[in-house]
């Protein structure tokens, strides 16, 4: 495979999935926003850092409000993490790699970038913004099932992991950067209605709030949710799953490359030293640390997997 | 019905249905015109869902366009084409002659039969090309050659397309849009199919691969990148072949071969099938600005280490001055008569027939010697006198940037339009591959329909359309 195509490849799948990410931030915001319990406002400061975007639109607009957050998420395109910015990029990547998707794979991401360039063309008014966001996420996972369901399980397939499950981990990282203060054992044993408000946005935000019923009832606290996103094995969002099928499709890589990939290396480094331990542990080392270090490990990871599959020159 | 004296492909001179079209107009009567009104956007939605589109030079680098499709097809009886492909064959055997002589020996200048300015003085020379020997001895791989038709079976080349011609995959993705809208159309008459197009490519290519292979020929296809104006033909090509498809930046010269960067090194190709222009090839040895192509690679194809499809320096075949020359060039070559009709021509250059040119502008087609796609010609009988005018002086300043051609009288094929059936004039581009000792024609090739009333240009940057083309088996 050409190094040109495996870096369309992969950032055509880290695209789709951080617009598909951006799109359940926005959603879980206007929630929180909407039961006026908290500062809505504030809330959609903390969407917007979660989101990795809060610097750029700070820069760009005067004051944070709900409309300017909500229309730098979606459709700006001065905010390249944009819904919109996102998923013309997926496109212009899918274009690049034509060739080794299938054609279902190519209508389906034509298909969502046909009704975003449509939705986005005006403002989107408020009334809209659930069926935009519905919209958003049934298309992604129509690319998603498409390459499920048409792609050969070969290096192309591995490629397009790499970048979903490097995005996913980014972005739950992210939420729980943001918000790993309101996770601190020390805030409260029995939650505020505050802070099962916030609980309950950092699941959503994940896609987890039902998986977390279903796994622990309703007794779950912050040492719970901090277990759940970062160490749970089995929920497709938390930081150990994602490293794990990193882990897994840069092996299948690494088998074909004569064992010279560095970045599986890298990612094995990731789970001994950082997702190994109880969460207990991770409370001690100090939330915030961790999730700076996991960050900055999986920074390092990309930049190694660029060099190792000759992305550039 | 027809304006006077004009040839519609259905209805004849007089309004006579013509034989192949029986079964598709049977078709037609029975058919709702709503149902017929919502296939049409049925086929257009498709288009734009497959992402078969081209992207407008000069427009900004996000647009892009989608061809009009008509779904009226455009019918020729199997014994017409059979005629039409011996003629076809016969005129690129003789390019190929002619391009390797002109490149080696030059007899034919040395028999008188072409003034030799006419060669060295030609921007479509490349001087880089004398003595090379291009692998298998093939200089044009694929060729498209535009042709008119103006009565039954009669047919005239009006260009010879030898460098990187395109719209193949339109007649490809035509025929599969009729496929999934008319499926019926396809029992009830027997059409040629198209479908085996980039099979036959990618085995015509590989055949002319450098000697001395070590297993199967490793072919890819060269594109100047996604925002070129076809460069969904180049992706759905690359995809069809299930080869490569790179760019400049992802090649480089390795231990004296192009190799691609993959993921796993450099891995050396023996067939660059390439849609970029020769100037922009080798940034060594020609265009040292050109980002589109690979810094040395004419050295290597030199030395006989890689096949460029079509090789450089092509050009000179399908130059419009060089074109009059065409009957001379086959009876040269082939030692037969054309077999394939050529419009006359009036190279403006020679001061008899600018004279006679610049009398009868009026009724002309004037167009430049190098250019393409519509841009910059003069349609006499249609221009306006502002137009004649500039024309004039552009033909006094320049004269042997010029040719002239009499307006033929195209054919028309009807077009299904918001009035019901309408005839609009259309052209035809058959693809034609050649191999080392041989010559293939897909029966079929590209109508291109000229969708304003009375228009004769089909351009697609101009406004034309498309249309699927039927060979019927005999």
């Amino acid at each position: 495979m050409l190094g040109k195509t495996a870096n369309g490849l992969f950032w055509m799948s880290r695209y789709l999935e951080r617009a598909e990410n951006t799109a359940r931030l926005i959603e879980t915001g206007q929630r929180i926003a909407l039961t006026r319990l908290g500062d809505s406002d504030e809330e959609w400061a903390s969407v917007l850092k979660s989101a990795g975007v809060h610097a750029a639109f700070c820069a760009a607009n005067e004051a944070v409000t709900k409309d300017a957050a909500l229309n730098w998420m979606l459709r700006s395109r001065d905010n390249p993490s944009s819904v919109r910015s996102t998923i013309e990029d997926a496109r212009r990547n899918a274009r690049l790699v034509r060739t080794a998707i299938t054609g279902e794979v190519w209508e389906a991401i034509n298909a969502t970038y046909m009704a975003t360039d449509e939705m986005f063309a005006r403002k989107v008014a408020e009334r809209d913004l659930p069926g935009v966001l519905r919209r958003i996420r049934q298309h992604t996972a129509l690319v998603r099932g498409m390459v499920h369901g048409t792609m050969m399980r070969n290096a192309i397939h591995d490629f397009l992991r790499i970048g979903t499950f490097l995005e996913r981990a980014d972005c739950t990282a992210r939420i729980v950067d943001v918000k790993y203060y309101v996770l601190l054992p020390s805030v409260s044993a029995v939650g505020s209605p505050i802070d099962n408000v916030h609980w309950e946005s950092i699941l959503r935000a994940v896609s987890a709030n039902g998986g977390f019923r279903m796994e622990y009832g309703p007794g779950g606290g912050p040492r719970e949710i901090a277990h759940f996103l970062i160490l749970d094995r089995c929920m497709p969002r938390s930081l150990a799953f994602c490293a794990g099928k990193l882990e897994e499709n840069l092996r299948h890589l690494n088998a074909g490359n004569r064992g010279r990939v560095q970045s599986l290396r890298k990612v094995n480094d990731l789970q001994s030293r950082y997702l190994a331990h109880d969460v207990a542990a991770i409370f001690e080392y100090g939330l915030h640390e961790f999730i700076q270090d996991v960050l900055a490990h999986l920074a390092g990871l990309a930049h190694q997997i660029e060099t190792d599959f000759r992305f550039y020159e | 019905m027809t304006a006077s004296g004009t040839f519609d492909e259905m209805w004849g001179t007089d309004g006579t249905l013509r034989a192949p079209y029986h079964r598709f107009h049977a078709w037609l009567g029975a058919e709702d015109r709503a149902r017929l009104r919502a296939k049409q956007r049925d086929a257009e939605d498709l288009f734009r869902l497959t992402g078969i589109t081209f992207n407008v030079y000069g427009k900004s680098e996000a647009e892009e366009r989608l061809i009009p499709f008509d779904i009226i097809p455009r019918i020729i009886p199997g014994h017409e084409w059979a005629r039409l492909c011996r003629g076809i064959e016969q005129r690129v055997r003789a390019i190929n002659a002619f391009l390797h002589d002109i490149y080696h020996k030059q007899e034919i200048v040395k028999a008188g039969r072409i003034p030799e300015a006419m060669i060295s003085r030609n921007d479509a020379f490349l001087p880089h090309m004398i003595g090379v020997e291009p692998p298998g001895g093939v200089y044009t791989h694929v060729v498209g050659v535009d042709l008119v038709c103006t009565g039954p079976g009669e047919f005239f080349v009006l260009e010879d397309n030898a460098r990187t011609p395109s719209g193949v995959s339109y007649m490809l993705e035509n025929r599969e849009t009729m496929l999934q809208m008319f499926p019926e159309l396809f029992s009830q008459n027997r059409v040629c199919p198209v479908q085996r197009y980039p099979a036959d490519l990618r085995r015509s290519l590989a055949a002319a691969a450098p000697p001395g292979l070590d297993g199967e020929a490793v072919v890819a296809v060269l594109t100047p990148g996604i925002y070129n104006s076809a460069y969904f033909e180049h992706a759905f090509l690359a995809d069809q072949m299930g080869v490569e498809l790179v760019e400049g930046h992802d090649l480089r010269v390795v231990d004296g071969r192009v190799a691609m960067r993959t993921t796993g090194g450099y891995k050396p190709i023996d067939v660059l099938y390439r849609r970029v222009d020769d100037e922009f090839l080798d940034p060594l040895n020609f265009n040292p600005d050109s980002a589109l192509g690979v810094p040395g690679i004419m050295d290597v194809y030199r030395a006989g280490r890689v096949t460029i499809a079509n090789a450089p320096g092509t050009g000179i075949a399908d130059d419009k001055a060089i074109y009059s020359y065409m009957p001379e060039i086959v009876e040269f070559y082939t030692g037969e008569r054309p077999l394939l009709q050529n419009v006359q021509t009036w190279r403006c250059s020679e001061p008899g027939a600018l004279a006679y040119v610049l009398d009868n502008l009026g009724e002309l087609v004037v167009k430049e010697v190098h250019g393409s796609g519509g841009y910059g010609m003069l349609i006499g009988p249609t221009a306006t006198k502002k137009d004649l005018a500039a024309f004039r002086r552009k033909l006094r300043a320049r004269p042997g940037n010029y040719i002239a051609q009499p307006t033929l009288s195209l054919s028309t094929v009807p077009v299904f339009s918001r009035a019901g059936l309408a005839p609009r004039h259309v052209d035809l581009r058959p693809f034609v591959l050649v191999s080392p000792g041989n010559v293939h024609v897909t029966p079929g090739g590209l109508t291109r329909v000229a969708l304003r009333k009375g228009s004769l240009v089909v351009n697609s940057s101009q406004g034309g359309g498309t249309k699927d083309t039927w060979v019927l088996e005999d």
